[in-house]
């Protein structure tokens, strides 16, 4: 008789990611959800001793994968949405929620690699293991993420210094 | 003299990575380069605000749907309704077992109420850290606040006398709205939690039932518009007598004017 690992003490930290990954609530929930049915239809392919929690983040991320290709026209449209000229009164708002927002506006692929390294400390060749790709690929995308979003996230401050001198 | 320290040193020392005597090359290859830092300092930002933007959905309640996905068999579909009876004959509510052959739709009967707590129970029970949101050296708040989510006055019984103590509790959310779990802990650190919820419209007053969820007893009942559950891995006898002690006590309460 196999002993049934607890997916209970994962459930916190892939709805935190699943949170991040989709930036909606219901989203993120359903896809933990269907992570966890999956997970439970498929136990019998998880390697007992092996990571659990890798394991279970493939699962989503393949799922996540598969959402994308589906839903793509509608993340056309929010992307460039997202695009728009901001106005000097829409500054502040932006300030608020400039962290998701810019979560937002990185490719799916850059995203999923900043957050399972950035939030979820995964290491690089565990985020490979965790997205089916080379680490050579994970440290790529890493990089590009970072830079986005760091160009993205000084936006604001580069204003407010022109604006002192 | 530094070696050339390469972009994925930078990024695994933003990561905690690095093997100390690299690290400490790194640090110093910064240190000469502020181009560099100035990059290593945004995405060490980028790090916190992540944690800052996210980390607080590891203290929200875990909703009960996921919880229960976690725990459903893995039993192909058409015998997941004979499961289900199964459960239903050993516990002694035959009469609930109608319309549970679709599982999710089925209605939160009092069988959902003493499942829901067992596993509410299970999952918070262990906790060494967290057990409870909101301790009971404020347990004048605690109840206050969760009657007020409830939408009921609530009471958290005096275990005293049964030698338990209260230890705080938290809210959940169960599928008639939120929920209340009250824990108790006695001198050798045994747990049990009083789960209290609104009752599905058109369940009246029972009697105390009993259920064992995964090696937790449950004994559970109805009063009014709301469900109580008390569970915990104690001895059926012990679990009764503190349910004993509940229901005297709640029924006391809410006869006061």
């Amino acid at each position: 008789m196999r002993v049934r690992p607890d997916l209970i003490k994962h459930l916190p930290r892939l709805r935190r990611y699943a949170r991040a990954l989709t930036g909606d609530v219901n989203r993120a929930d359903d896809l933990v959800q269907d992570t966890l049915e999956r997970a439970l239809a498929k136990l019998d392919l998880w390697q007992p001793g092996s990571d659990l929690r890798a394991w279970l983040f493939t699962l989503m991320h393949n799922l996540f994968v598969n959402q994308i290709r589906t839903k793509r026209p509608q993340e056309t449209v929010m992307e460039e949405a997202f695009d728009e000229p901001v106005s000097g009164g829409q500054m502040e708002a932006l300030a608020a929620r400039d962290i998701h927002t810019a979560l937002a506006r990185l490719s799916e692929e850059q995203r999923e690699v900043l957050l399972l390294v950035g939030l979820e400390q995964f290491g690089y060749a565990e985020t490979a293991q965790v997205l089916g790709v080379p680490t050579g690929t994970v440290m790529s995308r890493l990089s590009r993420a970072r830079e986005r979003m760091r160009q993205m996230l000084a936006g604001e401050p580069a204003i407010k210094l022109k604006l002192v001198k | 003299m530094t070696n050339e320290v390469h972009e994925d040193e930078l990024h695994a020392y933003v990561d905690g990575t690095l093997p100390e005597p690299r690290r400490i090359e790194v640090e110093a290859w910064l240190a000469a380069h502020p181009a560099d830092a100035a990059r290593v300092q945004a995405w060490i930002g980028q790090n916190q605000s992540l944690h800052a933007a996210f980390d607080s959905v590891l203290n929200e309640p875990l909703p009960l749907n996921l919880v229960r996905a976690t725990r459903r068999p893995a039993i192909p579909a058409p015998f997941k309704a004979m499961a289900a009876m199964l459960a239903m004959l050993a516990t002694g509510l035959v009469g609930y077992a109608i319309g549970l052959g679709s599982g999710e739709h089925a209605p939160a009967a009092p069988t959902y109420l003493a499942r829901d707590a067992a596993i509410a129970h299970a999952v918070f029970s262990p906790e060494a850290r967290h057990p409870v949101e909101v301790d009971a050296a404020h347990a004048e708040h605690l109840v206050a606040w969760l009657s007020k989510r409830v939408g009921t006055q609530l009471q958290a019984p005096d275990f005293g006398a049964q030698g338990f103590e209260l230890l705080g509790g938290r809210l959940l959310t169960g599928e008639t709205g939120p929920v209340a779990q009250f824990m108790y802990q006695d001198r050798i650190e045994r747990r049990v939690t009083l789960y209290v919820r609104r009752a599905v419209a058109g369940n009246t007053t029972t009697s105390f039932r009993h259920a064992t969820e995964n090696g937790v007893d449950v004994f559970y009942w109805i009063d009014g518009d709301f469900g109580y559950a008390l569970s915990g891995q104690i001895g059926r006898q012990a679990i009764r007598q503190l349910a004993d002690a509940a229901y005297l006590q709640l029924a006391t309460a809410g006869a006061k004017p």
